[in-house]
């Protein structure tokens, strides 16, 4: 492994860490408040998809064989 | 002093403890079985290496939008926030093994020990350890001081935290001469995860264009809704299979 895939790796690990459907799913979540807060209140939608990604992301780690 | 002036001075005083607590079981560790000048020299270059990074990423966050900054710097905290809060879960419910600083020195001591003779002079081993150690748990506490810092215009107090917390770690460590094994480091990850990932929540909302009612005061509710939601996943897990939990901690890393 060279020393930008090393470096490549430590920022993956450092940043997205063990589960990387929660970057995804902060991310899809943050796109979808700023879709929402032109036309209605759209706080509460950042709230229900990290509770639905923490909650996926336990009982997925739980469940593994 | 401000509700969330309070919130960012209690985050970045846990994680900071928590990180210093993390890097004094490894530097104490190489000191003491190897060479404290050359581990002194390693954690002097990390220092100095840290100091430089928050010296380079400290303006150029501070110069951006501020909703750019707070969507970008929400984004971060949550991702990074929900790290820590998954852990905790995991962790607090028995399904991955819990931080135990005594095992850390004893595995660091045993490596230290067998990593060959120690010569008169400089020792590579302990200023890379050392350094590695320092710098590494360092970065987390520079992320979160920027980050929080930066979002409340108030880097000052991210870094007054950070300090306090450091000095008492050291302080203690100097006085016990031993890992802080009786620090509730597995509880202070838990609060770390709940207010990293309640601030990613009102910061990243609010970056995105989204208005939270009552604006800041929010935040009074927003953390003890994310610890309730936590600890109600923690009593969840409980219930299921406690058996399984021994396989999780094979596949899953101990730090952080």
């Amino acid at each position: 492994m060279n020393r930008i895939e090393a470096f490549a790796r430590f920022i993956w690990d450092f940043v997205v860490g063990d589960d990387w459907r929660i970057a995804v799913g902060v991310v899809l979540g943050l796109a979808v408040t700023a879709l929402l807060a032109g036309s209605m209140a759209a706080w509460w939608v950042l709230p229900l998809v990290v509770a639905g990604l923490l909650a996926f992301s336990v009982f997925r780690a739980a469940d593994r064989p | 002093m401000s509700g969330p002036q309070l919130g960012l001075a209690v985050s970045v005083f846990l994680a900071c403890a928590v990180e210093a607590v993390e890097a004094l079981t490894i530097v104490l560790a190489v000191g003491v079985t190897r060479s404290w000048r050359s581990t002194f020299t390693g954690v002097g270059g990390a220092v100095v290496a840290l100091a430089v990074l928050t010296a380079a990423l400290g303006p150029a966050l501070t110069s951006l939008p501020i909703n750019t900054l707070r969507v970008v710097v929400g984004g971060l905290l949550l991702v990074f926030g929900l790290q820590w809060l998954r852990k905790a879960i995991l962790r607090a419910s028995g399904f991955k093994k819990l931080h135990d600083e005594d095992q850390i020195y004893s595995d660091e001591l045993t490596a230290a020990q067998s990593a060959g003779a120690v010569g008169p002079g400089f020792d590579p081993y302990s200023f890379t350890v050392s350094f590695k150690g320092v710098f590494l748990e360092g970065l987390e506490v520079i992320f979160i001081v920027l980050t929080f810092g930066a979002n409340q215009h108030d880097i000052g107090l991210a870094a007054i935290a950070a300090a306090v917390a450091v000095v008492l770690v050291l302080v203690a460590g100097a006085a016990v001469h031993a890992p802080l094994a009786r620090v509730p480091e597995n509880t202070m990850k838990f609060g770390v995860g709940v207010m990293l990932t309640s601030f990613g929540l009102f910061w990243g909302a609010e970056g995105a264009g989204a208005h939270w009612p009552g604006n800041d005061v929010i935040l009074t509710g927003l953390i003890p809704a994310t610890l309730g939601f936590a600890l109600g996943l923690v009593a969840l897990l409980k219930r299921r299979a406690p058996g399984g939990a021994s396989e999780i901690r094979e596949t899953e890393a101990v730090s952080a």
